[in-house]
């Protein structure tokens, strides 16, 4: 409630702060008549207002009545001025968010994660791949990752999230900016469709205050390169989904934007994959009031099994202390047919053919018929799954990573991101994760994690334009600016998803014999007795002790018999 | 004093011990279900049986602790030395020499010594044991918030599957000791009818007789 009254409060102020100009412009000194002075200007100003033989509109303002927004715009940054004309403080608001910053300071762990910063299990580092990279950034021109993005308001790209005409996007080479007439050949939009002139006066006058699905997943679900590449439980399938595929988001479940989970404040959204909300931080609040935090117990509380069955519905329960929501009701990820990578050795990138040409290979049938690439030699070999079982671990939603510059072991797997949380305690769920297997540059000298240079067509190093290993690594720790010794191996790396998208509806939840049966999914799993997932050594005991029974009563039956025929034989002896 | 044909087993006594065979056969039968030993039946479904099964019968033991000793019943299981040598004895080498069984029963006494020894143990040992680990398991929701939860619900787990192991073989010696004598049908028969044949005193005789509950 307190949501929807400060949303209409701001667009209210914002429809009166967009006439006053208006106002100020059309009250020409002739046109202002000597009596009746108040009335007529107010008329004029409200020219545009709706009456009440218009249709009702969703919002307070229709942003295709207004002047501001009529064009011709030459490039996105002329969008976020106009914008700004009215929405004086919305891009500072942009500004204080990761969206913009690409920088996250875990306060409890003390690194400073985010885009900018760590490194990925996926094409490495944005530092030197910038106009590949930003392309979804939520700003224009970001060319640098070193520095910060200016202090400027108008580089925010206001449309990327505000934009209903359908038709806005971001080419994926331009740093952020849209594809504009004329669209050079080739060029390709952040989804990987073929680029159209987008028109930005369409799209100014079409926007809308909450983001739908399609302005957060086309950058959301096509992270890694591709749909479905990264997060494994967002993926195009989310646009719109059948139930069984997310009971939240289907138009036949619950039709939930993205924002009904991830609310937000002063275009500051919650949820985090830094800092997971496995528990409700507010258990506290009652069910369906106000929340901000983007946890299931939110609106589900942490006991939201019900009958038919309430002995069942009691053991379910008990569980919530231990398991996450997720863990049962996500019972595969990258459903709804769209895969996701699951393997990624960089180690064999850059091998060409006889002629000196790049191969690809198409290994891998999507169950939609789609041929995916599991060989390239840009990007080396994959694997891809669909309905993939989880990774499961202890999680109390802390991720630590293993960030540039620190050293690894090269003898072990790499852990990209460390889960936090300890097994049995409050704070602390078994949640289900994408487990992200890699295998990546490193410095085999100074045994740190080595930036590679992967996209740059011209610049005589990228890896995507010339194959050649040692000038990518070298022109990506040269342009961070860290020592490199010249000497690179690969190392296996693990990196963590959070599952937490694609809830199936309860009847697809995973069955108690799926944890509960010998070989069950929390096999693996330190710190937890899952009853029945093994004979214990009481069983063990205890079924020699009734074998040992079952045999002295027989021996001692046949001992019974053997003597009672030998008694028998005498007689008739 | 002379055999007769005696009421031994009310009703009550009766009911008590068939409908504590059906479920603890029940509990035998979902409890393998939960360890992993068959797979018949879903995991859910065992752990509801099990779990209802298990509470009836804890009321069932409470309602027969009570007729126990309000009738005086519970003096039947107060173990004892005397003749028990006689009876081990027998079980271990007599039995296969075809001799009689050497404990004569009485009314007040119609557990042989080794019998009612077997019995105290079940009742005061492992039935105990199985209830008490049992609730505390079944219980584990309102106490697994406690440092080691996991820990002591594993040791609780264990220690429960050992007890419903230790009576799994006291059902299977219960059930050959029957074998023994005057044979399995003539053992069963008087925790079916009621009617047992026991010694009596001439004045035991002369009560039950006004009782109605001799048969001969």
């Amino acid at each position: 409630m307190t949501q929807s009254a400060l949303r209409i409060t701001a667009f209210v102020s914002a429809v009166i702060l967009g006439q006053l100009p208006a106002y100020a412009q059309d009250a020409t000194p002739e046109e202002t008549p000597a009596i009746g002075a108040q009335s007529t200007p107010v008329a004029q100003g409200a020219s545009k207002a709706a009456h009440m033989s218009d249709p009702v509109k969703e919002l307070t303002a229709d942003h295709s009545k207004f002047d501001q927004l009529k064009g011709p715009f030459a490039s996105g940054s002329e969008v976020t001025e106009a914008c700004l004309s009215c929405h004086t403080e919305a891009s500072n608001q942009v500004m204080h968010s990761v969206h913009w910053t690409w920088e996250y300071q875990n306060e409890a762990t003390g690194q400073t994660l985010g885009k900018a910063h760590e490194m990925n299990a996926f094409c490495g580092n944005v530092a030197s791949n910038e106009v590949r990279c930003t392309s979804c950034h939520t700003g224009y021109g970001w060319t640098d990752v070193r520095e910060p993005m200016p202090d400027d308001p108008t580089k925010v790209d206001c449309l990327v999230c505000h934009d209903k005409s359908g038709q806005y996007t971001k080419q994926d080479n331009l740093a952020g900016e849209p594809p504009l007439d004329p669209v050079a050949a080739g060029a390709k939009t952040i989804t990987g469709a073929a680029a159209w002139p987008v028109d930005l006066a369409e799209a100014a006058q079409s926007v809308g205050a909450p983001p739908g699905r399609d302005n957060c997943g086309n950058c959301h679900f096509y992270g890694g390169g591709g749909d479905n590449v990264k997060h494994g439980d967002l993926s195009s399938a989310l646009f719109n989904p059948p139930r069984d595929v997310d009971v939240h988001m289907s138009p036949d479940g619950q039709n939930f934007t993205c924002e009904t989970c991830h609310v937000s404040d002063k275009h500051v959204f919650e949820g985090s994959r830094y800092e997971t909300d496995v528990i409700d931080p507010h258990p506290d609040r009652m069910a369906g009031t106000a929340h901000d935090a983007a946890a299931c117990q939110s609106c589900h509380t942490d006991s939201p099994h019900e009958g038919p069955n309430p002995l069942i519905a009691a053991k379910l329960n008990d569980h919530t202390d231990t398991v996450a929501c997720q863990t049962c009701h996500i019972p595969s990820f990258a459903r709804g047919g769209v895969a996701t990578k699951t393997v990624w050795d960089w180690s064999t990138a850059g091998k060409l053919d006889e002629n000196g040409k790049p191969i690809t290979e198409e290994g891998f049938t999507q169950s939609d018929g789609k041929h995916l690439h599991t060989y390239m030699s840009k990007k080396g070999d994959f694997e891809w799954g669909e309905n993939v079982t989880p990774y499961y671990a202890w999680s109390n939603g802390e991720m630590t990573f293993t960030l540039p510059e620190e050293e690894i072991d090269p003898t072990q797997v790499v852990e990209i991101n460390k889960i936090g949380g300890t097994p049995g305690q409050p704070d602390s769920r078994i949640f289900p994760f994408k487990r992200m297997v890699g295998t990546q540059a490193y410095d085999v000298q100074r045994n740190v994690l080595a930036y590679n240079n992967v996209y740059g067509p011209g610049n005589g190093t990228a890896l995507w334009s010339y194959y050649d290993w040692e000038k990518s690594l070298k022109a990506g720790m040269d342009y961070a600016g860290v020592e490199y010794s010249g000497e690179f191996d690969f190392v296996h790396t693990y990196m963590y998803w959070p599952i937490t998208h694609m809830v199936a509806p309860a009847d697809d939840a995973l069955q108690c014999e799926s944890c509960h049966a010998q070989g069950g999914r929390m096999a693996d799993l330190a710190g937890i007795y899952v009853p029945g997932s093994e004979i214990n050594l009481g069983g063990k005991l205890g079924l020699a002790m009734f074998l040992m029974a079952l045999l002295g009563a027989l021996g001692h039956g046949a001992l019974r018999l053997i003597n009672r025929c030998k008694k028998n034989g005498g007689h008739h002896g | 004093m002379a055999e007769h044909c005696v009421k031994v087993y009310s009703r009550f006594n009766r009911l008590w011990h068939w409908s504590q065979v059906g479920s603890i056969m029940l509990l035998f039968f979902t409890g393998a279900r939960l360890l992993g030993l068959h797979p018949i039946l879903p995991f859910g479904a065992a752990v509801l049986i099990h779990t209802v099964v298990a509470l009836a019968l804890l009321l069932l033991w409470a309602f027969a602790t009570f007729w126990l000793f309000t009738t005086g019943g519970y003096k039947q299981f107060i173990p004892r030395m005397q003749g028990m040598w006689e009876v081990s004895r027998f079980y271990a080498y007599g039995v296969f020499k075809g001799e009689e069984h050497p404990y004569v029963k009485s009314y007040e006494r119609r557990h042989n010594p080794l019998q009612a020894a077997a019995y105290f143990a079940l009742k005061m040992m492992l039935f105990p044991a199985i209830w008490i680990s049992g609730l505390a398991y079944l219980s584990y929701g309102f106490w697994d918030h406690l440092d080691g939860g996991s820990f002591w619900l594993e040791i609780i787990a264990n220690f429960h599957v050992l007890a419903a192991f230790a009576i799994a073989s006291f059902v299977v010696v219960h059930v050959y000791l029957l074998t023994i004598g005057h044979g399995f049908r003539q053992h069963v028969r008087p925790m079916v009818s009621g009617y047992e044949k026991v010694d009596l005193t001439p004045e035991a005789e002369a009560y039950f007789r006004q009782q109605g509950r001799v048969l001969d």
